[in-house]
């Protein structure tokens, strides 16, 4: 027999036992359903996390720093380097050189350092890290009270949260909910800060009462005490220990400003050697690549440098995994339910033998093969497979959308901004369809093969 | 449109030729012979009933001959092809193409308008849609039931159930119509005309029709030949003249 004709047939037996078809085809809609809504919240997920994370700025963002910094760490990769003490120095050539690179977008030095800040004539020891003007758009700084710098050289800063609560003398016990940040924000911003900090000049400056000059092994410079008068122009409410880069500070500074400076930091001590030339060493810098997908390249490239590297491109690769078996635990329990629906697969169909052996044994009686009476069979439990396929698939795309919809209601009421966390990709609602047919015919093989194995004599005697 | 093999046989004149055919089948611990060794010869064109008692196996050698069954010994070569070594799949090749078959009980299936039921020989032969309406309207005129077409046989009387069921047995243009207590389940009137179309079908086209009933003034008013079974044995053939029109 023909495929449409087998379709017509199939179709047209399908509806003469309407309801217990429609109760199996429904049985297979439960069971794509929960495929479906199992698999989409994987995908959700999936795509939630990566959306948060090429945001936060760090899956384009590469870490170099020079091997003298690894120096005793011995792993592996470093060890099949250059020597630590033999290779390149990460100053201002090679900061310059890292940002000529085809596909990067910029290279700038993590400058980082703690230091004292006095406001309201009390000082606070912290940590401050500086932002390039590129920073505005991370998602750290999503929800900003105030503004960002108003430019990369501003006389500017901007607290994380637990320091406003500092200097605010409200920093909350442990279990105590913290306060808003917009409540912190408006006794704060556009206050002025006295940042104290230690400069490293290369001449001394008798003028600002230094601390006395350095001299070690023939390289000398001085370290100058400064004062730099700073306004508070936004109140940043993220987790400093949550992120990792320039972001993990609790204090920021517009990055040209901060490079002005020239604050001693800790690893100039280490770069004696280096400290003659006027060049600025840095500990580590950050490159930002121009697209996610070129990062391995540029990755490869500041390698051959002689620099180590470290990208989140690294983590993401476990995190895939993590998603992989995520994805796998999902599909098991998801077709469960449409395993299920199969046995109901079989189970209608041997009823329709039953039921249609007459039937059967007239066909056979009038020229059907076994082969017609088995495609027959096929094609109705293909036919309910696929329209318990499309019907699940819209049904399990409504679950989503109402529990989409639910838990933004619940992440409203907890001011949480809503999230799209449920997705049903293309190749999800194709999946999907073809699994439920393949299930579906391979429960027909039974039924089919026994119709079809029908004696006719027997089949045209049965009243 | 044929494909099923024929072996060569000098014998053509016969258009069914039994040798000998047994079907026996077990049932608990006794041995029913059904048909038990039967040797028979139809010509081509003949008009042939098959008579007895019910259980004396005039069905089991029917269906024999329809190839709905398999003989345990002997064999039966219909049209030169021995229907015993023939696969399940030529077999269906047979009953398609080679035999129509007719029913006591109709056996339409009710699900499916005239229409439907007749075109259903053409839709397992993979006869073109368009053509296969026309052939089935046009059967289905031959047998008087233009206007019924799309009715379901659920709709129509016992006589034109069986003229539907004529209709599609002679769809494929078959060499062989065989058929089961065709006016059993009719009134003597519409037995009588269901019979003038059996007959008409045999004179006018040239059909061998196999014929099984237990009303012997039926056989002898259309038969040319009598065969009579008993506990599966043949026990009487003879040819008949047949009589006038009821």
């Amino acid at each position: 027999m023909k495929l449409p004709d087998l379709t017509e047939l199939a179709l047209r037996n399908l509806r003469e036992s309407i309801l217990r078809n429609s109760l199996t085809t429904i049985g297979i809609s439960v069971g794509v359903a929960s495929l479906v809504a199992m698999l989409s919240l994987g995908t959700g997920l999936q795509q939630l996390f990566t959306r948060r994370l090429a945001k936060s700025g760090l899956f384009d963002t590469i870490y170099v720093s020079s091997r003298r910094e690894m120096r005793g760490m011995g792993r592996a990769e470093e060890r099949n380097g250059p020597l630590p003490g033999e290779s390149r120095v990460l100053d201002e050539a090679a900061r310059s050189e890292i940002e000529h690179l085809a596909n990067v977008s910029e290279a700038y030095p993590d400058i980082r350092f703690a230091t004292e800040l006095r406001f309201e004539d009390k000082p606070h020891l912290t940590m401050i890290s500086a932002l390039p003007q590129s920073a505005r758009t991370n998602d750290a700084f999503e929800n900003l009270q105030g503004h960002f710098f108003s430019s990369d050289t501003a006389p500017e800063v901007i607290l994380q949260k637990s320091f406003a609560e500092e200097l605010l003398g409200k920093t909350p016990p442990l279990g105590v909910p913290e306060p808003a940040v917009s409540e912190l924000a408006a006794p704060l911003l556009d206050k002025e800060l006295t940042m104290r900090y230690a400069q490293r000049s290369t001449t001394a400056d008798p003028t600002a009462g230094g601390l006395g000059a350095s001299d070690i092994s023939g390289a000398s410079y001085s370290v100058v005490s400064r004062e730099q008068q700073l306004k508070i122009v936004g109140i940043a409410d993220l987790d400093p220990e949550s992120m990792r880069g320039p972001t993990r500070a609790r204090v920021f500074l517009p990055l040209k400003l901060a490079e002005s400076l020239h604050v001693m930091q800790p690893t100039d001590l280490r770069e004696i050697s280096r400290a003659a030339s006027n060049e600025p060493v840095y500990s580590s810098i950050s490159v930002r690549v121009k697209n996610p997908s070129q990062i391995q390249g540029v990755e490869d490239a500041i390698k051959k440098m002689g620099f180590t590297t470290f990208s989140i491109l690294d983590a993401s690769r476990s995190l895939q995994q993590v998603f992989k078996v995520l994805y796998a635990f999902l599909g098991i329990f998801g077709s469960l339910a449409l395993a299920v629906a199969s046995i109901g697969i079989v189970n209608t169909l041997v009823m329709a033998i039953l039921e249609r052996r007459r039937e059967i044994g007239i066909m056979k009686a009038i020229g059907a093969s076994d082969g017609d009476v088995r495609k027959l069979f096929f094609a109705e439990a293909g036919a309910m497979g696929i329209i318990g396929g499309i019907f699940g698939v819209i049904f399990g795309w409504a679950i989503g959308q109402v529990i989409n919809f639910g838990t933004n209601i619940y992440l409203k009421s907890q001011s949480i901004p809503p999230e799209h966390f449920w997705a049903v990709p293309w190749w999800l609602v194709a999946f999907a369809i073809g699994f439920a047919f393949v299930v579906s015919l391979i429960s027909g093989l039974y039924p089919a093969g026994r119709a079809a194995r029908l004696d006719p004599v027997q089949a045209l005697r049965y009243e | 449109m044929t494909t099923v093999p024929a072996i060569s046989s000098p014998n053509t004149a016969a258009a069914i030729r039994s040798e000998n055919v047994s079907r026996h089948y077990r049932m608990g611990e006794t041995l029913i012979r059904a048909v038990d060794g039967v040797s028979l010869e139809v010509k081509a064109g003949e008009f042939l009933a098959l008579l007895g008692s019910s259980g004396s196996g005039k069905s089991s050698l029917l269906n024999l001959i329809a190839g709905l069954d398999r003989p345990t010994a002997g064999s039966v070569i219909v049209q030169d092809r021995d229907l015993a070594r023939l696969s399940r799949e030529e077999l269906a090749k047979y009953r398609l193409h080679i035999v129509g078959m007719v029913f006591q009980s109709f056996n339409l299936i009710p699900s499916m308008t005239l229409l439907e039921n007749v075109e259903l020989p053409l839709r397992f032969a993979e006869v073109d849609r368009g053509e296969r309406e026309s052939l089935s309207r046009k059967s289905l005129e031959q047998v008087g039931l233009k206007a019924r077409l799309h009715h379901r046989p659920s709709e129509l009387s016992g006589g034109e159930q069986q003229r539907a069921a004529l209709a599609r047995a002679l769809i494929n243009k078959p060499k062989l119509l065989l058929a089961d207590e065709p006016t059993g389940n009719l009134d003597s009137h519409t037995g009588t005309e269901i019979m003038d179309m059996l007959r008409e079908f045999n004179r006018e086209l040239g059909m061998t029709v196999v014929m099984v009933t237990h009303e012997r003034a039926l056989a002898e008013r259309y038969a040319e030949r009598l065969v009579f079974l008993a506990d599966g044995k043949l026990i009487d053939d003879r040819s008949n003249v047949p009589g006038g029109h009821a």
